[in-house]
């Protein structure tokens, strides 16, 4: 166990650790998982993306380090890699931004 | 930086560097997390499913190396090869070479490097085997020969000329991880030499003249399937420059030679080492391209693959070379393994062939 870090990238690893307390739903778990990333009306590649960008907008380094490899074993280049990270700092902007709006009717309610 | 250029365009046999030597390799691969029990050994994973000691099915195919000296000097070779490299198999053991090949089981013949085409006798070689009427004779050739030299400039008609079957290596699509992995203009060269190919009627569809490309990944990781890396190959290359090829190869960097160099410098051998393991499919070990194939060397010697002949690990039998070669006596041995082996086990598989399972 890290004794100084709440991240040790060595429990990446580990992750299939998670069934031993749990087993039936760890293993529920890892089976959605696994059919979530099969081809589908979205190919693998396209999932590895989106899979990607959500691993930065959630700010999860195990993803992060996790997608960023699978999208070199899928061949993903470093700028489809890098527009899909800036897909998902837009929505998150975004969705900050948008807010504005609640701000401004509020603030327009309450302005004589 | 210079320097460091420099060096990267010399095999590690000329910059004498410790990896250069096999039994520094092996003993790299079996000490640290095999060692101290963190990853198990080779050995120890396949007798898990009953499978050791490895031993030979029936021999399919021919894999002779005529020379190690090449053109080009890739990162992730596992060969070490390079203009520097001076081994390069002589018309007397092409001579004994031939010998073999008429009378083999084997239905493939498997011409490899080095850049096979830098050998003075390989056309004459090319010419008597051919004459053999074995089923399949692949020649790989690195693609930027045959832009390298005038002297090579009609290859691609040579080949269709003896009904060669060309396996060419592209790393990607794309110019920079092209570049990146085989040196500066290496993907303009390939892709000159690709139409070249087509142009002869090579890869184009329906025709018999087979053009197959070899991935391998360009840095510390897997490669993924093969089907899809194919299909995005096909369409990238068809629509960026009209090119056409039969099927992809998917093959994953072996940690011996130069990759482990580099897997060792960039920080990455363990890791790489737990992925390979991890990735570890007992279906591939059924069909791993050690049971069906013997490996010779420029100098004629016997090995159970190509990557063993890198290491040094002649085959375990009284048989070691090609003067004294019987094909029954070697299929009775057992292959020799390390855990460099995982790559060739690690997911769909990985051979020369490219994926062995499906599974």
């Amino acid at each position: 166990m890290a004794a100084n870090n709440y991240y040790d990238p060595s429990d990446l690893k580990k992750f299939g650790k998670i069934s031993e307390w749990s087993k039936e739903l760890g293993d529920k778990f890892f089976e959605y998982y696994g059919k979530v990333f099969e081809e589908g009306a979205l190919s693998a590649r396209e999932k590895s993306l989106i899979a990607l960008a959500v691993a930065h907008t959630e700010m999860c380094p195990y993803c992060i380090d996790a997608y960023s490899q699978d999208g070199l074993q899928r061949g993903i280049t470093k700028e489809e890699m890098m527009e899909a990270v800036h897909v998902g700092a837009a929505i998150k902007s975004g969705a900050t931004l948008v807010h504005g709006v609640m701000m401004m009717n509020k603030v327009n309610k309450l302005e004589m | 930086m210079l320097k460091e250029k420099k060096k990267k365009q010399q095999s590690l046999h000329k910059r004498d560097s410790e990896f250069a030597m096999a039994n520094k390799q092996l003993e790299k691969l079996s000490n640290g997390i095999f060692a101290n029990g963190e990853l198990p050994t080779f050995s120890e994973k396949i007798e898990e499913t009953n499978q050791f000691p490895l031993r030979p099915n029936k021999l399919e195919i021919l894999q002779i190396n005529v020379g190690y000296m090449c053109n080009q000097v890739c990162e992730h070779c596992h060969v070490d090869a390079g203009p520097d490299r001076k081994e390069i198999m002589t018309r007397e053991t092409m001579l004994q070479c031939l010998e073999i090949i008429k009378n083999t089981g084997a239905h493939t013949l498997d011409l490899t490097g080095g850049a096979p085409e830098m050998n003075p006798d390989f056309r004459w070689f090319v010419e008597e085997a051919s004459k053999a009427g074995i089923q399949d004779f692949i020649v790989r050739s690195n693609l930027t020969i045959i832009r390298a030299n005038k002297k090579y400039y009609d290859l691609p008609q040579f080949f269709k000329k003896h009904n060669v079957h060309v396996v060419s290596s592209m790393p990607h699509w794309t110019r920079g991880k092209t570049d990146k992995q085989r040196g500066e203009g290496v993907f303009d060269q390939s892709i000159k030499a690709l139409q070249e190919l087509n142009a002869v009627g090579y890869g184009m569809p329906n025709s018999n003249l087979r053009l197959d490309l070899v991935y391998n990944p360009s840095g510390a990781f897997l490669p993924g399937d093969q089907a899809s890396m194919e299909k995005d190959f096909k369409k990238a290359l068809l629509e960026d420059f009209g090119i056409h090829f039969h099927s992809l190869f998917a093959i994953t960097n072996l940690p011996i030679s130069r990759f482990l160099d580099y897997l060792i410098v960039s920080e990455n051998y363990e890791d790489y080492m737990y992925s390979l393991v991890e990735a570890y499919n007992p279906a591939a070990v059924k069909n791993v391209m050690c049971r069906n194939t013997i490996s010779i060397s420029w100098d004629g010697y016997l090995y159970d693959c190509d990557f063993n002949q890198m290491l040094e690990l002649k085959v375990a039998s009284k048989i070691q070379h090609v003067s004294e070669y019987n094909e029954e006596i070697l299929n009775n041995r057992k292959i020799i393994i390390s855990q460099h082996c995982y790559g060739c086990t690690a997911g769909a598989g990985s051979s020369c062939q490219g994926a062995v399972s499906t599974s």
